[in-house]
Order: structure tokens, then sequence, then C-alpha cells
């Protein structure tokens, strides 16, 4: 579903481009510059490699993870309608996941390896699916706007210089536009149906709003790192411009739902054109997504059973694996 | 030729065991979503999953033109006395080896049925059938390649899938519970009955299981785990409808 990769803001920015030679680094980069992309076998620097699997992954992870809240829904959906729009919904979430393995296998890391680092709790993964769905309506806004945070996210990344990481994200968003249709759809439902319905979709709101303000990441523009991985292309926006966006874009369509969002400071700006809000709490953040929010033990031993359950399959399948891993996208 | 209310009686019965069936088989299946044994089994599960649910309610709605409820008002409305899907699609999924062998021999039953169902002289049916035809090939290929895979696999998943298969067949000869109107449907061309589709399947799947190298399990009471067919369930069932239903029934005549 979204992957913006976390960055160390503390590590010096030398650190990305120390020991590359110095010309073929210039070749890459003026590459780069002319808007060619990066494919698995051409030269790449160590730290374009690693944080571009890092960012990948992590993305992968979202996706596979990102399933889970919503697809303890599929088997409550009301009616045939939604049970067959949310069935294909989750089942491309998965299919996002199996993309983007591929996409980061290309780059050396085995998936193998990539789903041990994610139920070990070594990688991460967008920290709202750290957050439970409690009511069906939940897993509206989910598809609405989580999956609206995730285009903005991975439109911007699609112009990035990774070739199959681009090529990936060209047919992810292309999917993901028919969920934010489908979130919409079911928000526009609950909001202007029964009382009982606007007061599900308002609770799950109200609740989700927090976690979708800490979605694009704390603010980066002052990183050390993000200029670098900015010329690289590794990262297309800063967390704070995409985050505008996303305001600009939805907060004007919910409140035109007649829903509220729990932020008295929340309002365009007219003389920026920018959105002022209340900044949201990042120590709570950081907390998260180091393991403590409500759902992080939860998502990950529901993942480890998934896997241990399934070993025996994939020992029995068991072939001798491929060096060159060709990218599907 | 003109139907008699009685063969509308029995063919009202034949499309609520199929519609049942299929709902329930998807909505178990669709249970894996997200927790396949690896991703491209899980994205083929949840497809045949969605599947299954999509030819269930192109069959409620056949019910629908012939003066029954809503598709919606009777998938989720009914508690489980009042369905008629057999005793094996309602089984939790158990493991993977599980899930999997019941898929092999449901969609067997289930393409063979659609197959004989393609030529009835209730058109609606016919049609819905016909249509339908290439997603059960495409289900029926799955697993017989699953099943053959695994089957062939190592020890540990040969003993798995003949496990299953010992555990599942039995269960899965409910499906071909006779009926009291199989012979007036059959004379009317309407269906030609649960004896027959059953005499297919036994035959079909035995070749997949004994190219596989498998043992066709010897079924001691055929009759064990007949009754689905008039309301009569296991204790899963229930419990399933009732997580189905959760939302839908928070206001049944909301539009969700
Ligand atoms: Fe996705
Ligand atoms: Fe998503
Ligand atoms: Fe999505």
């Amino acid at each position: 579903m979204y992957g913006n990769a976390y960055i160390d803001p503390k590590k010096a920015n030398s650190s990305l481009v120390d020991g590359e030679n110095p010309e073929k680094l210039a070749e890459f980069e003026a590459r780069i510059a002319r808007g060619e992309k990066i494919e698995p076998k051409d030269w790449m620097p160590a730290m374009y490699r690693k944080q571009l699997v890092r960012m990948i992954e992590q993305h992968a992870h979202s996706e596979i993870i990102g399933s889970l809240p919503e697809g303890t829904w599929i088997t409550r959906a009301p009616g045939f309608r939604r049970k067959l729009a949310l069935m294909a919904k989750v089942q491309d979430e998965v299919g996002h996941a199996q993309l983007l393995y591929n996409a980061a296998e290309t780059l050396g890391k085995s998936r193998e390896d990539m789903i041990n680092d994610l139920i070990s709790g070594k990688s991460k993964y967008s920290n709202v699916f750290n957050y439970p769905a409690k009511t069906w309506a939940d897993s509206a806004v989910i598809a609405w706007l989580i999956d609206a945070g995730a285009i903005v996210n991975q439109l911007a990344n699609s112009r990035g210089s990774y070739g199959p990481y681009c090529r990936a994200l060209e047919r992810i968003c292309a999917e993901e536009s028919f969920h934010l249709k489908y979130g919409h759809d079911n928000v526009v439902f609950l909001a202007t149906g029964t009382s009982k319905q606007r007061e599900m979709v308002q609770d799950a709101l109200t609740r989700w709003w927090p976690p979708i303000m800490h979605f694009f990441g704390p603010s980066d523009k002052d990183s050390v790192h993000s200029e670098t991985l900015m010329r690289w292309k590794v990262k297309m926006a800063s967390n704070d411009d995409m985050r505008q966006q996303f305001l600009n874009m939805y907060v004007p369509k919910i409140w035109d739902l007649g829903l509220t969002l729990p932020d008295a400071n929340l309002k365009k700006n007219e003389e920026t054109g920018k959105w002022d809000y209340t900044e949201p709490d990042w120590e709570e953040f950081k907390r998260v997504i180091n393991g403590g929010g409500p759902c992080n033990a939860e998502r990950l031993a529901v993942r480890r059973t998934a896997e241990e359950n399934g070993q025996w399959v994939r020992k029995a399948l068991l072939k001798e694996s491929e060096t060159y891993v060709t990218p599907l996208s | 030729m003109e139907l008699t209310e009685r063969h509308v009686e029995g063919l009202k019965h034949l499309l609520y065991k199929m519609a049942d069936d299929l709902l329930i088989i998807g909505h178990r299946n669709s249970e894996w979503t997200g927790m396949g044994p690896i991703l491209e089994e899980d994205i083929a599960f949840s497809s045949m999953a969605q599947d299954k649910i999509g030819q269930s309610l192109a069959i409620y709605n056949i019910l629908h033109e012939m003066g029954e409820q809503e598709p919606d008002t009777v998938a989720f409305t009914r508690n489980a006395s009042s369905f008629h899907c057999s005793q094996l699609v309602e089984q939790p999924i158990g493991e993977y080896d599980f899930s999997l062998v019941r898929h092999f021999l449901y969609d067997y039953a289930d393409a063979i049925r659609f197959d004989m169902l393609s030529n009835s002289i209730f058109e609606p049916l016919a049609m819905v059938c016909k249509k339908f035809r290439g997603e059960l090939k495409y289900h029926t290929m799955h697993a017989n390649i699953w099943i053959k895979d695994l089957a062939e696999g190592n020890e540990e998943s040969k003993t798995r899938i003949q496990n299953a298969l010992n555990k599942a067949y039995p269960m899965a000869l409910s499906l071909f519970e006779p009926s009291e109107f199989d012979k007036e449907l059959s004379e009317a061309e309407i269906f030609s009955g649960e004896a027959k589709c059953r005499t297919i399947w036994e035959k079909e799947v035995g070749t997949v299981i004994l190219e596989a190298g498998l043992e066709i399990p010897q079924v001691s009471d055929p009759e064990e785990y007949y009754g689905g067919r008039s309301g009569k369930h296991t204790e899963h069932l229930q419990p399933l409808l009732d997580e189905m239903t959760e939302v839908f029934q928070i206001d049944p005549t909301a539009d969700w």
C-alpha cells in the first residue's frame, strides 16, 4: 500500500557516497539527470541500492501487512457488492506485495530474507497498519483515505529512477485508483445513510485522523540525506509536500460529506495556499514505529503464523533458486 | 415443455443447494486472503473464492427471478437451518492441506454439475452454467496442479495430502446427497440427478488421485455427512453466518 522509507536523519550525508568511484558516480548521476531509468544490471552506488532495497521492501511489507486490517472485514462485508469488491481489493494488495518483493529482489535481497526481516521486526512497514480496524466503517476509511495517501506517495515514486520499481508502481497505481473509488463510494454510503451509519463513519474518521496525519512521515526537508536521495530520484517529494497535497485533495471532500476532523486548527491558509494544522504527535509516531502501537504485535504474529503454517508447502515445492531475478514489470 | 409446480419446487431446491454451496465455500476460501502459504497461491485462492461468490450471486439472481427474495436478503438474513449447503463446504478451513483437498473435491463436483446443467431445458440456468465453464476449468486445473505437486513434493507433503483426502473425501459425498426431486428433474431434462453426478465425479477425481500416487479413501458410511440439503448442519455453519451477517444485521434495511 505504501512505502516511504524511514531514513535515520542523524547519519552524515557523506556516508551515502563514501568510497564510490567518482567517475562512475558522475556518469550514474548524469544518467538520472537525463531522466534515464536504472536497470538491475546497471552500475549503481552501494547506498542507492541499499536505500532502494529498504524502501521497496518496506513498501512490499506495507502491502502484505496492510491486507490484514481490511482482510478481517472480508468475511463480514455487508452484501454481495461490498464483499466481492473488498475481496478483490485485498487480493490486489497481496498482488502489490508480490510485485514489490520482486522489484526488491532484482537488487539482490531474496523474498525469504525480506520476509524474515519483517517477522523478526527488523524491517518496518507503514505505521498506519499498527492501528486497529474496529468497525466496518474503519475498513471504508482505510480504503478511501489510506489508499488515497498511498496514491500520492506512489505516483511521486513512480517517477523515480529505478526502472523495475517505477514500472511496478505504474501497475499498482492503476489498481489503487479503483480502491480509492471503492473506498469513497463506501464512505459516501455510510455518511449519507442512517444515523447509525453516520455515527460509525464519523467515529472511524476521528480515530484514523492522527495515523493519517502521520502517514507521510515527519518533516524531512532538513534531513541531511534528502538532497542526495532526491538527486538520485529515490525520494521524489518531501514528506511535507506530500502531506499538503493530500490535505488539499481530500479535506474538502471529507467536509463536503458533512464529516468533521478532530483538529480545530485545520484550515487552508489563504496567504500561503497551504494547509495549517496541529502538528501530530511525533513521539507517538516513533513509539508505534518502534513496536509500541496497539497492533504491532498482533500484525507480526499473524504474519509469522501464516509463514510457519505455509512452510511445509514451500518446502515441498522447493526448486533450485535462480541467481538472477527477472523483473515482473 | 411446461414446468409443473413440482418442477419449479425441485428447481428451487437445486438452485438453493448450488448457490449456498458456492457462497459458503467462497466465504471459507476467502479466509485465506493474506494468509496463504505463498503470495502467488494467496492471490490464486482469493481469485477463485471471488469466482465462487460471483457464481452464487448469479444463481441467487435466478431464484430472485423465480419469485424468491433479493440475493442480499437471501444470503445475509437466513439462519443455518434454512441453508441447503453440504456439510463439506461449511467445515473450517483447517490447514492448507485440507483447504486445498476440499477445493479439489468440490471443484470437480461443481464443474461436473455445471457441465450437465449447461444442457438443461431450463434456459436461465443453462446460460449461467455455460457462462462459468471457463472459470471452473481454471479451478479444476489449479487443483490438479497443486494436488499433483504436493503429492509428489516430499514425504511430509504427500502424507498431509493423503490424510486430508481421507478426511475430506467422505465429507465430499454429501455433495451428492440424493434429493426427492432427482427423478422428476431428470425425466424433465432439467437435471440428470445427484447419482449421475457422483458416478462421474468418482471416476474423475479417482483418476487424479491415482495419477498423483495417492490412494482413494475407502468410505464405510457414505451417508455420514448427509443432511445439509435439508438444513441439518454441523456446529460450524451458524458461527460462520453470524460473522458473515454481523455488519448487515446492524440494519438490514440500510443501504451498505
Ligand atoms: Fe496496494
Ligand atoms: Fe493500499
Ligand atoms: Fe490499495
